[in-house]
């Protein structure tokens, strides 16, 4: 993706992380900002389905040729599905970083953090 | 460190190129420009030039100046007829790297030795202190050149549109008239691809640099310059090659030619009659992941360089192990931040054209 993005229904974390809600599953992923700063991303390293992630800390890696990037979990829950198409082609994340480059899907075990989640201005704005 | 980062003379085009700009060495660098992968590719199968007037260059001149480079260097320096070209490296007298070079024999009595940027200062000074005893002229050069890598299976048909005459052979180096522009152009490079690297009047590198764009060259910055350096494991100073290791274990016991009395030469001579503790080795990630410089190696033994190679798809370094596992095909297990991934000890180089 050329041109940076961040949609609007989407609730963002300060550490360059999205997630979507759809009840009580929130799929995960990077931002724009982030995929951008790391740059083609070459390596994924995804938790299992089955553990548990814990807001504000890392629940895995990406690497691009460079740099390793821990992957901070905005919210609290079980991962329930990676994306497996990521091992073999983890550029998607650089070229769709809000569909098809989606992380993990999590069974979030706190809802009511989503409240403490920022909506796509007040993330937009942190980036200055 | 210098207080203010350095430009070369090429700042504004890598800018103007979209380049992302990094510290480098005291150097402000492009590290890439419109991305990695197609950078290496475009090196691999056509042509890339690469800004590299970070580096430095120290001439050397006098009656003596042969005796004294084969005092200082690993190689055997006689061997280097007017117009050619050697690699060796700058060792202490225990042998330990301080540098590794190229030196260009420009004439009769006039040497050209090429430092890397981060070790320009040291190098310098090493040598000034080593010429006291020989009839020999040591000049700071760095200030007066500019530098460009072409590189790539279209390298040299690229550059020799612009020559007056054709463009000197591998390992070799003379001055060429490239679009009007006085060039020392040298059959050298650090992609394991054909090419040259063109040394110039830092005035003239701008438009050099915008006429091999203009013939199709893509601009290449350090972040494929390293991916294209490890596939074919040519070493990287600062990660491969430090003061605290000598040729022997990093494997570059054929660049040093103990006979001719350089210094740190009794020291190499020992290591290699002893054989090293430990060697420098290529390897595959054969289960995924990526080993990082400074990952542990299971069992002893250090990641010096790790990256993806785009070339290959896979996880690719050097690392030095105890020499009871270097052998190509020994398994190793590195510890990935905690996660230990298997690799495989490779020949030399990983990426070969043959390869793919």
């Amino acid at each position: 993706m050329a041109d940076a993005s961040y949609p609007e229904e989407l609730l963002y974390h300060a550490e360059h992380d999205w997630a979507r809600l759809d009840g009580d599953v929130a799929t995960l992923g990077i931002t724009w900002y982030a995929q951008d700063a790391l740059g083609e991303l070459v390596f994924f390293d995804p938790p299992e389905v089955g553990t548990t992630v814990t807001k504000d800390e890392p629940y895995a890696e990406v690497e691009s040729v460079k740099a390793v990037s821990d992957v901070i979990a905005p919210l609290s829950g079980e991962i329930v599905e990676v994306n497996a198409g990521l091992a073999d082609n983890p550029e998607t994340i650089n070229e769709d970083a809000y569909g098809e480059g989606w992380l993990v899907k999590v069974r979030m075990s706190d809802p009511s953090e989503r409240d403490g989640l920022l909506s796509q201005a007040e993330y937009v704005a942190t980036l200055g | 460190m210098p207080a203010a980062r350095l430009r070369t003379p090429l700042f504004e085009r890598h800018v103007a190129a979209g380049a992302r700009i990094v510290p480098f060495a005291g150097w402000e660098m492009p590290v890439q420009y419109a991305g990695v992968a197609g950078e290496h590719r475009a090196v691999r199968e056509a042509v890339g030039v690469f800004d590299v007037s970070h580096m430095g260059q120290v001439e050397s001149t006098g009656p003596g100046a042969r005796a004294f480079l084969q005092r200082v260097l690993s190689n055997d320096v006689s061997r280097i007829a007017p117009g050619g070209a050697q690699y060796s490296l700058l060792c202490r007298e225990d042998g330990g790297v301080l540098d590794d070079l190229f030196t260009y024999r420009l004439g009769p009595e006039r040497y050209l030795t090429v430092t890397n940027a981060a070790n320009h200062v040291k190098d310098l000074a090493w040598l000034q202190q080593h010429s006291a005893d020989f009839d020999c002229t040591i000049a700071d050069r760095a200030q007066e050149y500019a530098m460009l890598a072409v590189q790539g299976p279209l390298a040299r048909e690229t550059v020799q549109a612009l020559s007056d005459r054709p463009l000197p052979g591998k390992f070799t180096a003379e001055p060429r008239t490239l679009a009007a522009c006085d060039v020392l152009v040298c059959g050298t490079g650090y992609t394991g691809e054909d090419g040259v690297e063109l040394l110039t009047r830092p005035d003239d590198a701008p438009a050099g640099w915008d006429e091999l764009l203009r013939r199709g060259a893509a601009p290449v910055g350090l972040a494929a310059r390293d991916t294209l350096r490890l596939e074919v494991c040519y070493h990287l100073y600062g990660n491969d090659l430090m003061e605290s290791r000598g040729p022997i274990e990093a494997g570059l016991g054929w660049a040093c030619k103990e006979e001719t009395g350089f210094v740190g030469a009794e020291a190499v001579r020992a290591a290699r009659e002893a054989g090293p503790a430990e060697k420098l080795v290529a390897f595959v990630m054969t289960q995924g992941g990526i080993a990082r410089p400074g990952n542990p190696v299971v069992g002893g033994g250090e990641v010096t360089s790790g990256t993806m190679s785009p070339s290959l798809g896979v996880g690719i370094g050097m690392a030095y192990v105890p020499a009871a596992d270097s052998a190509p095909g020994t398994p190793l297990q590195i510890d990935v931040r905690g996660k230990q991934r298997p690799a495989e000890v490779h020949p030399k180089p990983l990426y070969s054209k043959e390869t793919p």
